[in-house]
Order: C-alpha cells, then structure tokens, then sequence
C-alpha cells in the first residue's frame, strides 16, 4: 500500500507496479476484497491527493475531482453548479457510502447501477486520465461502452462537465425507501444555449442509455425563447419514446407472425422508465 | 422511561402508569445493554485461544450434483493445511437433523443444495484455509434440480427417505356444506431469510478427554451437542457446548451442521479450531422460511359469517427436512386464521426440493397462511360490500371456540378487542392535511416520488401462533437459584437471543426474593436441558422454572424466620433486601438472615402435554395460542408500484406485561421483520441456486422502510396456565404483519395482492 500525495507521485506508483489497484473510498473494491473475490497485489491510496478532492472552474465547464465524495458532491454550493449530479450523489446509497464513495470510484466500477453514470452521460462529461505520458481526455461514455480502456499506469484525475445553467433532474426508482440500488434511473439536462434536451436512462443496461430521437423530438417542441413549457401530453409522449427506445419491443418472427410481448416483469420496468422519463421532463420544465 | 416504555404503559392503562423499578413489570434494561452498544461484548467470532486454527467449509456450487469424486490431495500439500475432512471422516452417524435424520454432515455420493458442506479444511491462516478448499477437486455429474415444489410429487425421490415429508389431510365438519358466496384465491409467498445481523461463528477446543468443547452461539444448547457427538462418536459427557454471545437470532443458529465440521476438525488436529462464516457463507449455511403455495376456497352466508374453508397448502421444504413437520402442523392448524370456521378441509403437504433447506424462522407456517386467509377475507368483504374491518369482527374466534383441529381455545382469544382496538385508533394525518411534516414519498427521500400518483390504504389483518412445541414435544426446563451475600444467581440453559430471558430471569428473582442485585450465568451443556429458544419457550417454562426455584430459595430464607417468631412465611415480606413482617415487629437484612449460608433450590418446569394431530388432522397439539391484530396503512406510488408503510398500528394478547420496554421493542422488532417479509425480503433461487447472498440485494428494512409503529393496546388478560399469565410475544406481529402490508396495497391499488413480497408491478393501478 502507497499513499501518494500528488497525481504524479500516483501515476508514478502505479507505474512501478502495474498489478497495483488504486483505492479512493474503497466502497466497492475493499467489499470485494473483504468477501474474498479480490486479491489485490498492492493498493494505492489516493485519499491524500488533494488536488483531486475538489473542483474548480475551466472555460464553461466544472473540472470535477476524481476522489470528490458524494457527500460533498449532495451539499447546497455543488448542487448550484450541477443539480443533477447532486441529486445523483445524494441519492446514492446510505451516509457511510456517501462519506466514502467518490465519483472517480462510482465511474471505474462502472456498475451498470453507479447513480452517477446516467447524469454524467446526459451531461456528456469528459474524463480527464492521468498516466506516464502525460494527461489525455476520454468521453465518459467510451470508456463505459469499453471503446476505450485505461491504460496501465493510467487514472481518472477530474471529470470535466459543463455548466448548463438550467433546471436539471435526476430520478430513480428503488425496491425500498431506504437507500437502494437503482432498478431503473433517469437523468435529464436542459442546455439551453444549443437549445438540446439530453436525457440518459440508468440501471436497465450494463451503461447508461441515451435515447437520442426522443431527446431531438422533444427539444424541437420547446419554446427556448419563452416559458419552456409543454402540455402534458407532450411530455406523456416523451416519457413512452424514450422507454420503447430504451426497452425495445421484441422484433418480429421472420415468417411474419405475431411479435412476441414482452415479459411482465420487463413490462413493467419500461412503464417505469416511461413514468421516470415524464416526470423528469415535467419537473425540468415547470 | 424510555419512549418504549411509554408507549407500552400507555396501550396497557390508557394512561402512563408510575412503573415499579424492579421485579415484574419494571422497564429493567438487559444486563449487557452498555457492552453492546458500546461494541465490547463479546460475541463468537471475537474468541481466540492460543494456537488456533481457522477452518473453512468447501460448499456445493450445484443445487442437484452426484460426485463422482473428491481429490483432496493439493490442498493436503499446501503448507499451513493442518487437516482437511470430508463424509469419509465422520466418525459417528454420517447424519444428523434435530427432528428427521436426513442430513449428512458433508455430502457423500450426491449433493442436494446450492451450499451444502461438501468438505471442510482447517489452516494456520483464515486465507489459507479458503486457499485450501479452493484446491479441493470435486468431480460433479452435474443433475436436473427439482425446484418446484409441485414437481416434487411426482419427481425421482431426491432423498431415500423420499420426497414426501408431511402430509396432513385435515377434516372438520360436513364436507358438503356450501355458502352462499365463494371466494378463490392462489398465494404464493416468498423465501425470506433470518439475515442475523452477526453471522455464524464458533470456536471447538479439543480437551485432554478426547472429547471436545464447542463455543458458539446455539440457541438448542442440548439438542446440538447431542447431534455432535452422536456424529463425532463420542459420549454426550465428552461434548460440550458452550453458549456465546447471540448476534440476533430469528431462527436456529449454528446448528449442528456448523459445529460437526468445527469439532471433527479440532479432534482431527488436537488444537483449537475457528470458523466465522462471511455473508455469503452465513446465506448459504443456514434455514430460510418456507416458501409456500397456497389454494383457498372460502364459503360464507350472505352476512358475511364463514360456512366452510377448503384450502390447500404447499411447503418447499428444501434438500431436508429440518423442522418443516412442524411448520406444516402450524400452517395447517391456523389455516383459518383466528375466525370460527364450522367446517374446514385443509390439506398440507412439505414436500423435497432442490432448493435450499427451510427450518425454523419466527412464525414457521403462520404467516404464510396468515397472507393467505386475510387476502381472502378481504375478496369476501369485497364481494359482500361489507368494510374488510367488519367482515372480520363478524367471525372472530373467542375463547371456548374450536380450532379446525379440534382443539378448545382454552386461553385467552381476546381476538374482537383486539381487532376493535386497531380499527378505532385514528388514522395518521394525509400529506395534504399536514405538508409541514416533510412527507416521505414511497421511493425514499432522493426517490422519484411524484405526489399526484401517491394514493393510501389502510388494510387490515389478524394472526395467531402457538407458544412452545406442539404435537407431544417434551417441554420441560429446570432453573437453580443461588443466593449468597446478597446477591443472586440463576442458573438455566435457556439461551439469551435477544428475546429479554436474562433480563426476565433477573425481574423474577428481583420480584421474588427481593434481592435488586441478580446475575444471570452463562449457558452451558454441563447445565441440564432447558429447550430450544423458540416459540416463547422461555418465557414460559424456563421463567416458571427461575420462579419456583426462587420461591424455594425464598421459604428456605425465611422458614428459619418464621419459626423463631412463630408465623408463617407468608406473612414476612422482603423488599430492598430487607425483610419485614406484616406487623413490621421483625425487621432485618437478608445478608443478616442468611448468616453467611449459601442457598440453592432447583426447580422444574412442565408444561401440560399436548398430543399429535391423528390423520385427519384432529388433536390438542397446542399447549398455548397467542392472537395479534395489526392496521396497515401505506403509501403506493401506483405508477412505479413502490410501497412505503406509513403506519402499523398494533394491538396484541400479552397475557401480562411483564417488562414494558422490552415488550415494545419485541413487538417493534417483529413488525419491522414482517414489513420485510411483505415487500423486500425474498431470497431467490433460479434453478435452485442463491443468486445474491449479500446484503446489497437481500434487502432487509432499513430506518427509513420501517413504519410508524403505534402499540395501540396490549390486552392483559392472564392465561392462568402460564407462568406470570404471561404470553410469546415476538412472533405474532412478525406473522400478521405481511398480511395487513398486502391487504392496505389492496385497498389502495384495487389489485388482488398473492404474491409476497409484493413486487412493485403488483402494485401499478393498471398493469
């Protein structure tokens, strides 16, 4: 185990022993480790870079730290800047993971479940990698979709999101009322300067979800120039688009018959979908 | 006083009653309440002995394998393997099980369940062990399961003992008999686990005899060590247990199967063996309840009185037996519910899966028929256009009544006050009528909660249970008193799981003897046999026992006294450790009284017998009953389907209060567990096999999932043949509960509501 103070010092440890895991919160990767599926060779700490503990301000966009708590990222200040990654962080899991589980933690364990993923995909954040060769940018969404992988060596150091100054929702639906995993989420951001509504839908797939034809129909339906409002109807159709592009129905037989339904369970998790999608869309437009 | 305690006093008297400080009736807190808050009691996986050795246990991947072969060798070689055992090494009998032997200790020839003990290792290092079991090979020929129950019938026998475990065809009354209006109804409820928030763990210690001592946190103390050596082929004097600290019990814990590969390898290696199980070892090794199927078919006439009950119940047992014998006496005989029935044809059967094993967990076989009879008396109510609260009143059971079985309610069945009490108690405010209170919108407070598709339901629901073992079981506990220097001791192999023993034991002698300060010693096998803790057992027989023996203590104590003054017993009195006459005449101190001398008694307790159901289902099986009646009221979101409880109010047959706070907090406990049993807790088993054994998707109630829980009324009417008049109190709210969840979605939804838990696309508005 190192505790290196910088990124560099980092990069540099994990250089010299490739086989090393960095740990920030520890939330997911000690449970694994604790249970026996995990054996690390050694671990790297990052819960002494503080350069990546906070956040600051880079032409338009919040340049996030990768080892930023979801605690810190719940309060007030930060909500101001990105309420649905707030929500997101707020809503992720019980205090003791909240204290301890950061946002570079929630992306590299990438469970399909990680409250964040469906807010920084409809915020198209890109990561900010550290390694030997220097810094280099990776869209979130690739490296989700495996298009592209850390290199050894390599770590997420920020994420960079943009500051859309406009109403921004994220909701999920959970098996309980106390915190839960996510059997569906839904985020949805307004970015009125290219006048775009962007939506991602979490938990239903191993990444996060983007229903691009919904979010096209429906941002060519609001007035950017007026109150932004839309009847209810309206955003009823959104939710319905973005579920059955999401949760397809099945495709039909080659000889022409009836498709098959879907299964109730699968059913019933596209009208949630539908139901999260509307309702996110009402309330970042009332 | 604690809030609890409040809380308790106030359902009892209406008002808060001035409470004693001692004896009965007092809020005493537990003894070792500071420790384990405070984290420093000690529980079985904190004990150690010098030169220890850590075992682990090599599981079963398959729910249905033969082995063809097992290869122990690598593992043998890893350095720090100090022993590795398998079937071939028992000793003993290769079987055990508490009520059918039918279990092996690890399997040999076939494997039956996902997690069945396959073999066990022990090691100088906890990952060296797990190393170890891990080089174990097992060559599978891997076989279909069998994980429907209702497949099991007619399925190749899975056991030679076959798949059949209980039958009962139970009859009452005139088969022919129709009511006017008929309901029907299929349940299915689900596989909830006991989840004891610390998992198992012990420690075995070989000892010189060559025999073994086994510490560990049994709630069957005499029962298990009699397993254990039968299996280790030793004499039950060269096996003892001792009994740990008990990290939550709601079922069996530790059982045999736990403590034989502990003992087998402590023997093996002549040293000191530990096992602590992680999580999923702790899911995987230990019983679940029953998942149960259930057909019912109600008759009422045109008031809304029951005429006939037809009704057929399907208990998955698992790979073995354990205690399902039991829990299908339990769901037959209450199949009912507490309502007069003229005429009722239950049939029951437990039959032989794949799955993993189902025993004992609080309220075995009642709440499962609990889910079921009050879903159908809500379809009665429905059809009738009768209110589900008075349908109910219309047929409620009431002492000198029948069981379907035959049985005369003898006890107690305030069963109509019961239910009057919970349907009278105001209703909690509607969000709208108090939006200053931060409503909690089903989802959670981060949730998606959209308030316009929140609606409520108040549902109702009335349970009962037995007290003690039915059907002929033995129960008898034996107590001893000792008191020296002012201070006493009890003596009793009744376990403390949580349920308030200790604390019980200490009111009784404080009551008694007058003596404030009591200790309660640690259970051991060396003690004689005071019963398994369940069913309210020691309560019950192992508190009559303390009570006698320290009523013997006590005219012991006071004979001497009396004699010199030339009255009886009766008319000293002892309190603050002084005794006085009734004249006040004689004063003295009971350390004075008792000159130096120590005292003891030891005293029994036997319970009146019960006897077996015959074949059709017909017998006094029971010695007690104890009756609940819980109002629902929940909040769906019935677009997502996602419940929130809101409230459950609760009024319950006590028999007597014998420690408010503990009182309210057995029965806080038990609702909590039921609303876990009504809407998250399932454990499931694709193609027979435990999908997630972990707490992330085991989803017990957390602060923010358990409701307001009002205890509305605590009825003391004292069952004369109980020790104190006192009854169970724990498992009744954990059996009525999941039922009064289910019917409050009902009420709120409109939809029927037979499956639990309740999945959230049960309850959309329109699926």
């Amino acid at each position: 185990m190192t505790l290196p103070a910088s990124l560099e010092e980092a990069v540099a440890a994990l250089t010299a022993m490739p086989a090393a895991v960095p740990v920030a919160g520890g939330t997911d990767l000690m449970a694994a480790v604790n249970s026996g599926h995990l054996r690390p060779a050694g671990l790297v700490g990052l819960g002494r870079i503080s350069e990546i503990r906070g956040w600051q301000y880079q032409d338009g966009h919040a340049l996030l730290g990768a080892g930023l708590t979801h605690a810190r990222m719940g309060r007030p200040d930060f909500a101001a800047l990105i309420p649905a990654l707030a929500a997101a962080s707020r809503a992720a899991g019980p205090p003791q993971i909240r204290n301890a589980g950061t946002l570079g933690g929630n992306i590299v364990t990438a469970a399909p479940t990680g409250d964040s993923l469906p807010v920084l995909a409809a915020l198209e954040a890109t990561l900010v990698v550290a390694g030997p060769g220097g810094q280099r940018d990776i869209p979130v969404s690739h490296l989700l979709a495996g298009r592209a992988m850390l290199e050894p060596g390599e770590l997420i150091a920020f994420v960079r999101a943009p500051l859309l100054h406009a109403p921004q929702v994220f909701f999920k639906a959970t098996g309980r009322t106390g915190p839960g995993r996510a059997t569906a989420s839904v985020a949805l951001v307004l970015d009125p300067a290219r006048r775009a509504v962007r939506c991602a839908v979490g938990a239903i797939a191993q990444m996060p979800l983007r229903p691009l034809e919904a979010e096209a129909w429906i941002a060519s339906l609001v007035d950017w120039d007026g109150e932004r409002r839309l009847a209810p109807e309206a955003c009823e159709a959104f939710g319905e688009y973005v579920a059955a592009a999401c949760i397809p129905d099945p495709p039909r037989p080659d000889d022409g018959g009836e498709a098959p339904a879907l299964a109730p369970g699968v059913l019933h998790l596209r009208r949630t979908v539908a139901a999260l999608a509307r309702r996110a869309l009402g309330r970042a437009l009332s | 006083m604690s809030n609890d305690a409040a809380t308790a006093a106030a359902a009892v008297g209406g008002t808060e009653q001035e409470q004693p400080a001692h004896g009965l009736g007092a809020s005493l807190p537990a003894a070792d309440t500071r420790a384990k808050t405070e984290g420093t009691f000690p529980y079985a996986a904190d004990l150690w002995a010098e030169g220890l050795l850590w075992a682990a246990i090599l599981r079963s991947p398959h729910a249905h394998a033969r082995i063809v072969s097992i290869d122990t060798s690598a593992a043998e070689a890893m350095p720090g393997v100090r022993a590795v055992v398998t079937h071939a090494d028992v000793p003993g009998d290769p079987n055990y099980g508490r009520k059918v032997v039918d279990r092996p200790v690890f399997a040999s020839g076939l494997v039956r369940h996902h997690g069945e003990p396959v073999a066990a290792v022990a090691a100088d290092h906890p990952d060296t062990a797990r190393l170890a079991t891990a080089a174990i090979t097992v060559e599978y020929e891997v076989l279909e399961p069998v994980t429907d129950p209702e497949q099991a019938f007619a399925a190749e026998p899975l056991h030679p003992d076959g798949n059949l475990i209980r039958h009962i065809p139970l009859s009452f009354g005139d088969p022919d008999v129709t009511g006017e209006v008929v309901v029907e109804g299929l349940y299915r409820i689900g596989r909830q686990d006991p989840a004891p928030i610390g998992a198992e763990a012990g420690l075995a210690v070989p000892r010189p005899d060559g025999g073994v001592e086994i510490y560990t946190a049994s709630t069957d103390p005499h029962t298990d060590r009699d397993l254990a050596a039968a299996s280790l082929g030793l004499e039950r004097e060269r096996v003892k247990v001792v009994v740990t600290g008990v990290p939550g019990a709601m079922g069996d814990r530790e059982d045999a199967g736990f403590q034989l590969p502990l003992g087998l390898l402590a023997l093996r290696t002549g040293c000191p063996v530990k096992l602590a199980a992680n999580r999923e070892e702790s899911f995987l090794g230990h019983a679940h309840r029953h998942p149960t199927l259930l057909r019912y078919r109600h008759h009422a006439d045109a008031e809304g009185r029951l005429v006939k009950v037809e009704a057929q119940i399907l208990l998955d047992a698992g790979a073995y037996a354990d205690d399902s014998s039991e829990s299908l006496a339990a769901a037959v005989s209450f199949a009912c519910g507490p309502y007069v029935v003229p005429h009722a044809f239950i049939e029951g059967w437990a039959v032989r899966t794949n799955n993993p094993p189902s025993g004992h967990v609080r309220g075995e076989g009642a709440l499962q028929v609990c889910a079921a009879y009050e879903g159908q008396m809500d379809k009665l109510a429905a059809k009738l256009g009768l209110e589900p609260a008075e349908l109910r009143m219309r047929n409620v059971l009431a002492t000198g009544d029948l069981l379907p079985t035959g049985q005369t309610v003898t006890c107690p069945a305030p069963v109509a006050e019961l239910l009057r009490a919970v349907r009278d108690f105001p209703l909690p405010t509607l969000p709208k009528d108090s939006p200053e209170e931060g409503w909690l919108l089903p989802g959670g407070p981060e949730g998606a909660g959209e308030p316009s598709a929140v609606r409520r339901g108040v549902g109702y629901a009335l349970g009962m249970v037995h007290m003690l073992g039915a059907e002929g079981t033995d129960e008898v506990s034996t107590a001893t008193v000792k008191v020296h220097d002012g201070v006493a001791t009890v003596i009793c192999a009744a376990v403390e799981t949580g349920q308030g023993f200790s604390t019980l034991a200490r009111q009784i002698v404080q009551e008694t003897l007058g003596i404030d300060e009591v200790h309660v010693a640690a259970v051991d096998t060396d003690q004689p046999p005071a019963g398994a803790a369940t069913h309210g057992r020691h309560t019950w027989v192992s508190g009559g026992a303390v009570e006698r023996a320290a009523k013997m203590v006590r005219t012991q104590l006071l004979q001497p006294l009396a004699h010199k003054f030339g009255m009886s017993t009766e008319l000293l009195s002892i309190a603050d450790g002084k005794i006085t006459s009734y004249d006040g005449v004689l004063s003295t101190t009971v350390t004075e009284a008792l000159d130096g001398k120590e005292l003891w008694a030891t005293a029994q307790c036997r319970p009146h017998p019960t006897e077996p159901l015959d074949e059709t289902g017909q017998g006094d099986a029971f010695v007690g009953l104890a009756f609940c009646a819980v109002r629902a009221v929940v909040d769906v979101d019935i677009e997502l389907g996602s419940i929130r409880v809101v409230e459950m109010a609760v009024a319950q047959d006590v028999g007597r209060v014998l420690n408010p706070a503990q009182l309210a907090a057995r029965i806080e406990a038990g609702v909590t567990q039921g609303v876990g049993a009504a809407l998250t807790e399932n454990l499931r088993t694709p193609r027979g096999l435990v999908r997630h054994p972990n707490l992330t998707h085991y989803a017990l109630p957390t602060a923010l999932d358990a409701p307001d829980i009002r205890i509305v009324k605590l009825v003391e009417e004292r069952d004369v043949v109980a020790p104190f008049g006192a009854k169970a109190a724990s498992a009744v709210p954990v059996v009525t509960s999941p039922a009064a969840v289910a019917s409050a979605v009902r009420a709120a939804t409109g939809r029927p509501v037979n499956r639990l838990p309740i999945r959230p696309q049960a309850a959309v508005s329109n699926p």
